[in-house]
């Protein structure tokens, strides 16, 4: 399922889970190749972010594996998936509210710098912690905003955060659930552009409602429904996939399909 | 930052300046007692501020915080019935079986979240509380008299009531430095991370259950000290001290005050205690005036005393703080 002569970064084996009689995963396979930027669409209910949980860590699946990099994943806790490079964004903005904007990133970028069992000196001041955080905010448009409380910033600005914070741990790949959930055309179209410029430089999965940010932005593309995996290709495949039309582009109204 | 001068600042270089200045006065007036109610005070904040690091900080909500007072206390009450007197083996064995018992009960408790923990603590802490009232040799439901205080190298005298008030400030203004130093390092910081977004914590890459349960050991530790303070103070211990009430009183303590600031701890012990005390003097109901006010300082003063201070600073100086 890799691109011509690239291993694949990530992989996922047959992976299944089930909530009581839900199926939220359903035999799921996928591969995502070092520097491809690969979508996840589907309905609501798809199994989209129970997908982004198992790949985190967050959940265990049922069965079926996941490589990371060559690195059999399945059972990693959490943090330890983090510390390989594989970073997460929250569909469901996920931020340290009552820290400062630059605190946010400077936590994300100190989980990448050794243990945390520091007990004297100030962390608010150390150059190893905060350059590196104010980089990443630089990056992502919020360097006015840095001594804010993240409590301060509007929903589109903690998209951004989110993003900073993801970036901040120099991960090899990205999970994104949903980076341009309730943003603005503007602030969409800022976003896409974001992800633009991030694309080869880092692998992303990127699970996104938003069609016309989808196709502007991925290599290739899967769809889910009712977590199985119905198609996979190219943006132009599946938009001219019947299968996929019936199931979940015919419903939407600005797929521009 | 530049710590400017306001209303907060202005109540808190106070109130450090009316402890430090206390026993000159206490001595010129001939009042004894007020300093023997400072010198309690004084060590009960030093409990409410450790409990500050894993309430405020931490959002880790414990109900058994007395335990570590108690803990502390009987380490000194029975070395010393035992003929051990010497502070520097008591001492060190208050802190050490106070970090042993936090590590146990909080390697248990941390699995746990949000009403869970608060009622396993408290089971923990009544479980301790039975324990020492069970033991027959040293008291049991009575107690246990100290007939000599910790014994320290010469000029320290704990039996001086002005040196012993004074080696208790000395120790909570020790104790309020080191943990404004724990929360400003990166442990510090990954701790507040925790209290806010455990998840989002875990997620970008920290195992968050070793550093709260090192927090907690940390906040049972200097609660320790303050038990072992505190038998020394009272020249007896007994399991009532550490009864649940008493962990409650020193929750109140930290919210009344403002957790998660470095002073709120001090402020609440100061004004619960003095409240208590004077109310108590006008009324045998005291407890029906007291009530109120803790519901109103709840209620309207989000952030205890020291938030209160900081939007009247705020408020004065023209403009609120961002």
């Amino acid at each position: 399922m890799s691109g011509p002569g690239n291993h694949p970064m990530l992989r996922v084996q047959a992976l299944a889970k089930r909530f009581g009689g839900i199926v939220a995963t359903d035999d799921l396979s996928l591969s995502v190749a070092e520097g491809e930027l690969h979508a996840v669409i589907g309905p609501n209910g798809a199994g989209k972010t129970t997908l982004i949980a198992q790949l985190s860590g967050q959940t265990t699946p049922d069965s079926g594996r996941i490589y990371f990099a060559g690195a059999d994943i399945t059972t990693l806790p959490m943090y330890k998936r983090s510390r390989l490079g594989l970073a997460r964004s929250f569909q469901i903005t996920s931020l340290f509210l009552d820290l400062s904007v630059l605190d946010n990133v400077a936590l994300a970028v100190q989980a990448h710098t050794g243990h945390s069992f520091r007990f004297w000196r100030d962390a608010r001041s150390e150059p190893e912690l905060r350059e590196p955080a104010r980089a990443a905010l630089a990056r992502a448009g919020l360097s006015a905003r840095a001594d804010q409380p993240a409590s301060a910033l509007s929903h589109g600005e903690h998209r951004q955060l989110e993003l900073a914070m993801a970036l901040a741990g120099s991960p090899r790949m990205l999970l994104l659930d949903e980076p341009m959930a309730g943003l603005g055309p503007e602030e969409s179209s800022a976003m896409v552009a974001m992800l633009r410029a991030l694309k080869r430089e880092v692998t992303i999965l990127l699970v996104e409602h938003d069609m016309e940010a989808v196709f502007a932005l991925a290599d290739r593309v899967t769809v889910l429904v009712y977590g199985r995996a119905i198609a996979s290709g190219t943006p132009d495949d599946i938009r001219a996939n019947a299968a996929v039309r019936e199931a979940y582009l015919g419903e939407s109204e600005d797929a521009h399909v | 930052m530049r710590p400017a001068l306001n209303l907060r600042t202005l109540v808190t270089v106070v109130l450090i300046a009316a402890l430090v200045l206390l026993p000159l006065y206490t001595g010129l007036s001939g009042n004894r007692f007020l300093l023997t109610l400072f010198t309690r005070i004084v060590i009960l904040a030093m409990a409410a501020v450790s409990l500050n690091l894993m309430l405020g900080y931490g959002g880790m909500m414990s109900f058994g915080h007395a335990a570590y007072l108690g803990i502390g206390g009987y380490a000194v009450g029975m070395l010393a019935h035992e003929g051990i007197d010497s502070g520097f083996v008591q001492w060190p064995v208050a802190l050490a079986a106070s970090a042993l018992f936090a590590l146990v009960i909080g390697a248990l408790s941390l699995r746990t979240r949000g009403v869970y923990f608060i009622m396993i603590t408290l089971a923990f802490a009544q479980m301790a509380y039975y324990m020492f009232a069970g033991l027959a040799r040293y008291g049991g439901d009575d107690g246990l008299t100290i007939y000599k205080r910790s014994q320290f190298v010469a000029p320290v005298d704990l039996s001086n009531k002005t040196q012993f008030y004074y080696i208790c400030l000395a120790l909570l203004f020790g104790v309020i430095y080191l943990v404004w130093r724990l929360t400003n390092s990166r442990f510090g910081l990954v701790v507040q991370g925790a209290r806010s977004n455990d998840l989002r914590m875990r997620a970008i890459g920290f195992p968050t259950y070793r550093y709260r349960l090192v927090c907690f050991v940390i906040a049972g530790t200097l609660c320790g000290l303050a038990g072992a303070l505190l038998a020394n103070q009272t020249d007896f211990v007994s399991p009532s001290i550490m009864y649940w009430t008493r962990s409650g009183d020193l929750i109140i303590m930290v919210v009344l005050g403002g957790m998660a600031t470095p002073f709120g701890p001090l402020i609440g012990a100061v004004a619960l205690l003095v409240l208590e005390e004077v109310l108590s003097g006008i009324t045998e109901y005291w407890q029906i005036i007291l009530g109120p006010l803790l519901l109103l300082v709840v209620l309207f003063a989000r952030g205890g005393i020291d938030g209160l201070l900081t939007n009247l600073s705020g408020k004065a100086s023209g403009q609120g703080r961002s």
